[in-house]
């Protein structure tokens, strides 16, 4: 069933699939952000209540959603490191990591210059800002702790199992202001509900949530091109390629 | 599948079980203790199952709708009080400083404070909670009522809030 997959567990063709890719991938993405960014802090109407702060959530939803769909995506591959040890998987989940971590500093970073003037603080101890900030943390402790053994492929392997058990937080962090009293508001954009932002606010929103999707994968295309390089630079493809 | 990656499929699969069912088992217990503030209702009638009431003196958050026309300002000094409610009782807040921006009646907030009585807080820090709705101001006004002036063209509060 899964025949097709198996060249792409191979480094050198992953190398060069990233390779054509993320030109496409980084050129979409940045227009993107442009549009749905400038449409967002420039041209939407201001809200009724919050006036032009609410214009911060055209980063903060963004980051906080991707904050989650690639803790979700290095999730994945790390299972897929753990039960099949296919290494281009373990080396997406070390690439994977510091981008997941700088979009939950991000969304987090966002939230709290928005909180400070709506709300009347920069922090409160709720569910959802809780369990955002253990997200991040399980982003820092993937990165160190494939980097706290002297065999890296150790290190490779116990972050993985960290990155799998971690995928516990995601539900948390997304029912949390429905199964609890919080300060944070419940969410804006639902799949099966009609959103209740308006249509004039909610088109940028939603060019900015697919820019940053996009970004990330271009992202992860660069950095998975050079964990590729870096861990086969002994291999006859690379040194091919390297013209020695 | 080979047996050895089968193995290793069942035990991962057996460790997120494991610990999903201790986190749930967590989350269950601390269940009252990770709600932010009360509501009004579980402030008067309980919280939980065995209808748990805080007692007074006791340090808690409360959260609810700012009632209208319940809000009673000092002219003298910052002090003020309200009354908060979700579905059924009141409870009064008392305070003293200076109210967040989105402070209004019929605005959700959260209080931090200590329980003085029965229905009465003695709050240290007040808290506006916003809700999901963003809408541009002629929307607002078509479908509220509300009607929404810029910071830069608000008159100054006159006496009566």
């Amino acid at each position: 069933m899964f025949k097709w997959l198996h060249p792409y567990a191979k480094p050198e063709t992953v190398y060069h699939l990233c390779g054509r890719l993320m030109p496409w991938l980084m050129g979409t993405a940045l227009l993107l952000l442009l549009l749905g960014n400038i449409w967002g802090l420039a041209f939407t109407p201001p809200d009724y209540q919050q006036g032009d702060s609410y214009r911060i959530i055209h980063l903060h939803v963004p980051a906080a959603i991707m904050s989650m769909g690639t803790y979700s995506a290095m999730a994945i591959a790390a299972f897929i490191a753990l039960v099949w040890q296919v290494k281009v998987a373990q080396w997406s989940v070390l690439a994977i990591a510091p981008i997941g971590a700088v979009y939950t500093a991000i969304a987090l970073i966002t939230g709290m210059a928005w909180g400070k003037p709506m709300w009347g603080t920069w922090w409160v101890w709720d569910a959802r800002l809780t369990s955002e900030l253990i997200l991040l943390f399980l982003y820092l402790g993937v990165i160190a702790l494939s980097g706290a053994f002297s065999d890296r492929q150790t290190g490779a392997k116990v972050a993985s199992l960290l990155a799998v058990v971690g995928v516990i937080n995601l539900p948390i962090i997304h029912f949390s202001v429905e199964w609890w009293n919080t300060l944070h508001q419940g969410a804006s954009i639902t799949k099966f509900a009609k959103p209740s932002i308006d249509p004039s606010m909610l088109w940028p929103l939603l060019i900015s949530i697919l820019a940053f999707k996009i970004l990330m994968l271009a992202l992860l295309c660069v950095r998975l091109r050079t964990a590729i390089l870096v861990n086969e630079q002994h291999r006859p493809w690379v040194k091919a390629m390297a013209g020695d | 599948m080979q047996p050895r990656r089968q193995k290793r499929l069942f035990a991962i699969l057996l460790v997120i079980g494991l610990l999903t069912g201790a986190v749930a088992a967590m989350l269950y217990a601390l269940q009252q203790n990770i709600d932010l503030f009360y509501t009004p209702s579980q402030l008067v009638d309980g919280l939980g199952k065995d209808k748990i009431k805080p007692q007074v003196g006791q340090r808690l958050r409360i959260g609810g709708m700012v009632v209208a026309g319940s809000v009673k300002r000092d002219p003298e000094s910052l002090k003020v009080s309200f009354d908060l409610v979700d579905t059924g009782p009141l409870v009064t807040v008392i305070y003293e400083g200076i109210l967040p921006d989105l402070f209004r009646e019929g605005q959700g907030i959260v209080a931090q404070g200590v329980l003085q009585d029965a229905t009465t807080i003695k709050a240290s820090e007040v808290l506006a909670k916003h809700d999901e709705e963003y809408m541009p101001p002629e929307v607002a006004e078509a479908l509220k009522g509300i009607k929404h002036v810029p910071p830069s063209q608000q008159q100054p509060a006159s006496g009566s809030y």
